[in-house]
């Protein structure tokens, strides 16, 4: 086993693309469900709508690639406002339930046969992120390598803006939750009621809140199908959803990094369980064959089962996530 | 972290909180109510709240119907009655948490049946609630620096420009140093308040209401689960709100309590008001008397009771 190989990848991983994307989309749901209590069961919703934002500003309205990202940030708005409006004045449970469905029904909505000439139905949009490779000062198509780090030169561009945009993320959140609008949010997520009995509007709060970590989802979005060069209806499933909780949850909900360093740790993992059961000596792969059934087919769904065990250890033995305080989650069950 | 610690600060406390003996308070409204018809709906001298013909129907109940009720200002107005004569929706509607199917609130003279809650903590009006309502997974101090009101930093702009908030946030923090302070609770400030203990609790709740300013403090249920020696210090508390001029409506189940601190006590039974009177006369009252114990608590449990007897039905023929 090439111990030194798998090191690179997954240290390459632990920076790379995907953890930016599920750090932002994660940093999102920190907002709506870490301080502000929001049962958000659809942020990938939010993540379809800033990419086929800027999906369809080229595909379907001609217009530049820049005004794309203007448009994706107008949909996620939108969505924020069809899901809160209605839903925050209600219990917690109801904007669960509507951002459940909501983040499905975009889904099938735009991979709908009539929406082809919109949104590219099941085939998605392609062609549309040239203008943001045009800006690389890196080349394309070179392979850079510094330490154990190794990246394609398009990849390390999107690097480069993905955490120059976490950066951001965690500088507003936690100038936000420092500030005394953070601190009002937090008490809403506490009690709603006794926010209110003390002269905080918790509808605006909850609605604020929930736009934030919209906002924040629709860049990740962005940043997913630049990188992919495509927009793919299917890539926005609900699974990505509870990827997205997966990620916050290990890291600790309320806390500014957590959802940068759980996702971080969770790629990690699943990069080095790829690799460590692709390059298993061939003794022991033909016992896993015959035992297990497993195959080159099939790794890719076991090293999820592998996290999923993860997880499983984690709820159980340290159920406050990475950053979170056990006395502080505690106090929520007196 | 047990009660016990505050029962020497009531005594022994240094500065401001040694002041703070409930027996040291004068009473600014002592005898305003000496005019005052002891009859439900009596006009008061100086009303702050008033209800008229509020009625909370829900199905086919009638919670609350209560046709006239005026809370005089600066007092300590007491709402009593038996389990279920709907005090607590009654507190509901009146602080904005519930609305009246019919009839209008009013505080100082303006109508407020249909304003928002966090409207009315702007206006001075504040409440606490039965099952007190800590705020867990924040600190003490912030669970009271929340209770600021017109914080600037908490536009969700401005509180990204931490210059245009922070000299009104240390001001915040005085102010909730201060009240802390006052009520024994400095010590506990950096904890989170879901580590402390019930009467804790109560007195960090009515603490932070503080912090709004309030004009009228709602109080419901103070002293519920709340051990001897700390129900006689947020007595005290309640005692100082009055001296301060702030006017208090409490709810309360314990009659002690009641003709302890109270200046005007309302009655409440099914719904309705049945009486109103000073602390004295109240014990007396013929139909609260009936509401506590039932209407026919003298009479053989063979008698056939009238369909839909009103008290004041059975106070004639008791009478």
């Amino acid at each position: 086993m090439d111990w030194g190989f798998i090191f690179e990848r997954v240290m390459t991983a632990a920076i790379g693309p995907e953890v930016i994307v599920f750090a932002l989309a994660a940093i999102g749901l920190n907002v709506q469900f870490g301080y502000a209590g929001l049962l958000n069961f659809g942020q990938v919703g939010f993540m379809a709508a800033g990419a086929y934002g800027v999906g369809m500003a080229v595909y379907w309205l001609n217009i530049s690639f820049w005004w794309g990202i203007g448009l994706g940030l107008v949909y996620a708005t939108v969505l924020a406002m069809l899901l809160g409006v209605p839903t925050l004045r209600l219990r917690a449970d109801y904007l669960a339930i509507v951002t459940i469905a909501s983040s499905e029904t975009i889904r099938l909505f735009v991979r709908w046969r009539g929406n082809s000439g919109r949104t590219g139905a099941s085939e998605g949009i392609g062609e549309f992120a040239r203008p943001f490779y045009d800006l690389n000062p890196f080349d394309n198509a070179a392979r850079y390598q510094f330490g154990p780090f190794n990246f394609l030169g398009r990849d390390l561009w999107v690097v480069l803006v993905g955490w120059i945009l976490v950066a951001i993320a965690l500088l507003l959140v936690w100038q936000w939750m420092r500030s005394p609008w953070g601190r009002a949010l937090k008490a809403i997520r506490e009690d709603e009621d006794a926010a209110r009995a003390l002269g905080k509007n918790s509808y605006v709060y909850k609605l604020q809140a929930l736009l934030i970590g919209g906002l924040i989802a629709s860049v990740a979005g962005m940043l997913q199908v630049i990188q992919k060069a495509a927009v793919q209806p299917d890539t926005f499933n609900p699974v990505i959803t509870f990827m997205i909780w997966t990620i916050l949850i290990l890291g600790g909900p309320g806390r500014v990094w957590s959802p940068v360093v759980g996702s971080m740790i969770y790629w990690s993992l699943i990069v080095f369980l790829e690799n460590v059961l692709r390059q298993l000596p061939p003794g022991t792969r033909s016992t896993l064959e015959s035992t297990i059934k497993l195959s080159d087919f099939n790794i890719s769904q076991f090293r999820f089962i592998l996290v999923g065990l993860g997880l499983i250890l984690l709820a159980r033995y340290r159920p406050q996530g990475i950053f979170g305080s056990r006395e502080e989650m505690a106090l929520d069950d007196r | 972290m047990t009660d016990e610690a505050f029962t020497p600060g009531l005594t022994a406390g240094g500065g401001g909180a040694a002041a703070l003996r409930a027996t040291e308070y004068d009473n600014p409204v002592a005898g305003v109510f000496d005019d005052v018809e002891q009859v439900p709906g009596a006009a008061k001298p100086d009303p702050i709240l008033v209800a008229d013909g509020v009625v909370k129907t829900f199905g086919g109940l009638t919670a609350v119907d209560v046709a006239h009720l005026e809370i005089q200002r600066g007092a300590i107005t007491a709402l009593i009655g038996p389990n279920g004569a709907g005090k607590t929706t009654f507190f509901n509607l009146l602080t904005g948490f519930d609305r009246p199917d019919r009839g209008s609130v009013s505080l100082e003279g303006e109508d407020i049946s249909r304003v928002a809650p966090h409207r009315l903590a702007r206006r001075g009006m504040v409440r606490t609630f039965q099952l007190t309502k800590a705020l867990s997974r924040m600190t003490v101090v912030d669970n009271m620096k929340l209770g600021a009101t017109g914080q600037r930093g908490e536009s969700i702009w401005r509180s990204l420009l931490g210059p245009l908030w922070s000299a009104q946030e240390s001001e915040v923090g005085e102010r909730a140093e201060e009240l802390l302070d006052r009520f024994n609770m400095s010590h506990m400030a950096d904890e989170f308040a879901g580590t402390l203990s019930g009467g804790q609790r109560k007195l960090i709740e009515m603490a932070r209401a503080l912090m709004t300013d309030p004009k009228l403090v709602m109080l419901d249920e103070p002293m519920a689960g709340v051990n001897p020696a700390l129900t006689q210090s947020l007595l005290g508390h309640v005692k100082g709100l009055r001296a301060e001029g702030r006017s208090v409506i409490f709810v309360e189940h314990d009659m002690d309590v009641v003709r302890d601190i109270s200046d005007w006590v309302v009655v409440m039974a099914e719904g309705q008001i049945i009486a109103e009177g000073t602390p004295d006369s109240i014990g007396k009252n013929q139909a609260v008397v009936d509401a506590y114990l039932g209407q026919h608590h003298d009479q053989d449990l063979s008698v056939e009771s009238p369909a839909g007897g009103s008290s004041d039905e059975v106070g004639e023929s008791d009478g």
